[in-house]
């Protein structure tokens, strides 16, 4: 099956080829490397562009404003952030000028810990990203999930942040983008550039890829439960889906829901399932204070206090300037699997 | 006799201006400075809560205006504006009623519904890119309709303006970077209007380079700086600047020198300043002389529009206030 790297460049393929995407572009995305995670390799709208983040969005707004679709990368979500006063234009532009000019663009971004990147390479960026108004904010945690999320932003007439966490850009899929062939080896053959010379590379795609979309909006339970919720997306979902699965072994029920989607999120899954299970974890690992999670701990205090056993409870990343090259500082500062199911198991066992 | 043309003189900048233009701009220049100066009077007696416009650049303002293809889409001229060109807003056929509106923020306000500052235009029907209160950003964002353009074919460009004290910041060189990139050069206008400060910060103190085209030449991108007070050399360099955009499909840098003539906005008080270049009054001297117009015409024309002015603003303020339940409005662009 498809990583989630090769799904993004199918779902970009589709989007070209039957979308209307115009330009996919950003430092190094065009050839010969298509992208630093190989996510636009093979491409025929890719390009380069100066190293120039301002510049990227910025162009990326121009295009959108004159019909045009483009589909911007930040190599690395830490330097987004020298782009915010653009994102928090691009996300008001239709507000502010009362509905005259919208902006169909969207922008993908390598998030998060997982590839030993040191303080400038591991940022999370979900926290910052869903306190921008005016865009939709999407992570996916499987390649399904990354091929579908992508074709609904190449679709949207408004501004999209696809985050993509680092972590599981390698890591291959348990369901099928539709269209994929059967054989991981043959759509490896079929769409990742060789190494060495490419100058005279094709990549040969799928035929029978599909417009397989995942609406905006709607999590998923990637794990049914009865005794509590933990609400994920992103690297740490799977993290959360093994903690449970680890767990039903010692009696423990959790349903896990994959978000997906930040903003606009799905509350009324979330509500449902704590309605039911009457615990609630949420897991992410941008830093603590002032995280997205924190949102999701008030709406579920102010709305759903009475159907609490447990108080909900917050597990992200340690709230530090950085995260340490070394491996035991990296794993000491973002949530890990024993991290997760130590979380859990407590919840679990939280008697009110 | 007349002597042979050499054909770097027949270049259109040197052609003389149309009685009927000249006209044209007159009046463009007297309803602009009218505008500003009704927008100011509304500010100081409370009917908006800041001021920012461009009495000082109308003669430049305007041509711009007069001289853009007009229209919506890539095949049109888009502008990138900031927050002084009401001139050119009203020569692109724009009604002074809507700055009232937009100085009330009342409900009527065409181009924010109530919801942002003066002068801060946004016009889809003439591809206006909605003017943004952070200086500069739409240097950044020129480049993308510029790029649009260049591959839709046609004879559009793009147009990008600012001040001098923001060309400090970076996104004026991403727009340089963007605009000349052996890859793609681009088709677009950049003019920086020089009137020599920041808010209170002259330039003397910040900007080591003698002029800011000269900015352009490190990236082979043609420039000139020019006299923007002056409407004749305005609007005829201006026209060959584009000329040049528009066919050669690649950029141009323009500095135009211009005078502020209230300062920098209701923030330093709003005050006429004595000591800068009048470009209206100079103009209208020019004029008088070549007995383009007399000094009756153009006084009643003055009156006309002091009139109709203060009549919109009487029936602005009648005008309701936005809906609170409004500010749901818009914010994706599916809720249109
Ligand atoms: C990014 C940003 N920083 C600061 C300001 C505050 N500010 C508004 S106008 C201005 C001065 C701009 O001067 P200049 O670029 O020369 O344009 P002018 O107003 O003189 O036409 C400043 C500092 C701002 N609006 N945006």
């Amino acid at each position: 099956m498809a990583n989630m790297a090769q799904a993004i460049r199918m779902a970009l393929h589709y989007a070209e080829e039957h979308l209307g995407v115009t330009d996919i572009f950003g430092e190094d995305v065009g050839a010969p490397l298509g992208g630093v995670f190989t996510c636009t390799q093979g491409l025929k709208t890719t390009w380069n562009s100066p190293l120039d983040e301002r510049g990227i969005i910025g162009a990326a707004m121009g295009i959108a404003m004159a019909g045009g679709r483009p589909v911007a990368e930040i190599q690395f979500c830490d330097y987004v952030y020298n782009t915010i006063d653009l994102l928090k234009l691009a996300g008001n532009t239709s507000w502010s000028t009362f509905g005259d000019w919208n902006l169909p663009m969207v922008v993908r971004t390598p998030v998060g810990s997982g590839i030993r990147g040191s303080i400038y390479h591991s940022h999370s960026f979900d926290a910052t990203m869903t306190h921008i108004a005016g865009w939709k904010v999407v992570m996916p945690s499987t390649p399904l999930d990354a091929y579908g999320l992508l074709i609904t932003a190449c679709q949207e007439k408004n501004p999209v942040m696809f985050l993509e966490p680092k972590a599981l850009l390698r890591v291959k899929g348990e369901e099928r983008i539709p269209g994929e062939p059967d054989d991981e080896r043959a759509l490896s053959k079929l769409i990742d550039a060789p190494l060495g010379d490419r100058s005279q590379w094709k990549p040969q795609w799928p035929a029978g890829l599909e417009a397989y979309a995942v609406p905006f909006g709607k999590g998923k339970i990637v794990r049914e439960g009865t005794q509590l919720t933990v609400v994920s997306y992103g690297r740490t979902l799977p993290l959360c889906a093994k903690a449970a699965e680890t767990l039903a072994a010692d009696g423990i029920s959790a349903e896990v829901i994959d978000l997906r989607s930040l903003w606009p999120y799905d509350w009324e899954l979330i509500k449902a399932s704590v309605q039911k299970t009457g615990r609630v974890l949420f897991v992410n690992e941008d830093t603590e204070v002032t995280n997205f999670g924190e949102h999701l701990v008030r709406r579920t205090v102010e709305e759903l206090f009475y159907s609490l056993l447990a108080p909900p409870r917050l597990l992200a990343g340690k709230f530090l300037p950085g995260i340490g090259l070394a491996d035991a500082l990296e794993m000491a500062s973002v949530p890990q699997l024993g991290d997760i199911t130590t979380a859990i198991r407590s919840l679990a066992g939280e008697q009110p | 006799m007349s002597r042979p043309r050499l054909i770097k003189e027949s270049s259109e900048a040197s052609a003389p201006l149309e009685r009927e233009l000249l006209v044209r701009i007159h009046d463009l220049m007297v309803k602009t400075r009218v505008l500003e100066e009704r927008l100011i009077q509304m500010y100081k007696q409370g009917h908006g809560y800041f001021w920012i416009g461009g009495p000082g650049e109308e003669a430049f303002n305007v041509s711009l205006g007069l001289l853009m293809k007009k229209g919506q889409g890539p095949d049109f001229d888009y502008l990138h504006a900031h927050y002084r060109q009401s001139g050119t807003l009203l020569a692109l056929g724009e009604e002074p009623i809507g700055s009232l509106r937009q100085m009330k923020n009342t409900a009527t306000d065409p181009y924010s519904g109530g919801r942002n500052f003066a002068g801060h235009y946004s016009a889809r029907k003439y591809n206006v890119a909605p003017v943004s209160s952070p200086i500069e950003v739409q240097y950044a964002i020129a480049p993308g309709t510029a790029m649009v353009q260049k591959r839709h074919g046609g004879d559009g460009i793009t147009i990008v303006t600012g001040g001098d004290a923001g060309t400090a910041e970076g996104d004026f060189a991403s727009c340089l970077v963007w605009s000349s990139r052996p890859a793609n050069p681009l088709p677009i206008l950049i003019i920086v209007t020089n009137n020599k400060w920041g808010i209170s910060t002259a330039a003397e103190g910040q900007h080591g380079e003698q002029r800011i085209s000269d900015r352009g030449k490190a990236f082979g991108i043609r420039s000139k700086t020019i006299n923007g007070n002056d409407a004749v050399e305005a609007y005829t360099e201006l026209r060959e600047a584009m000329a040049y955009v528009r066919t050669e499909r690649k950029p141009f840098l323009l500095e135009a020198n211009v005078s502020r003539l209230y300062g920098h906005s209701s923030a330093s008080g709003a005050n006429y300043v004595g000591n800068e270049v009048d470009c209206l009054k100079d103009f209208e001297a020019k004029l008088e002389k070549d007995g383009v117009l007399t000094r009756e015409q153009m006084d009643a024309l003055r009156n006309n529009y002091t009139e109709e002015m203060a009549a919109a603003a009487r029936l602005v303020r009648d005008e309701p206030q936005p809906d609170p339940e409004s500010i749901w409005k818009h914010i994706y662009a599916e809720d249109k």
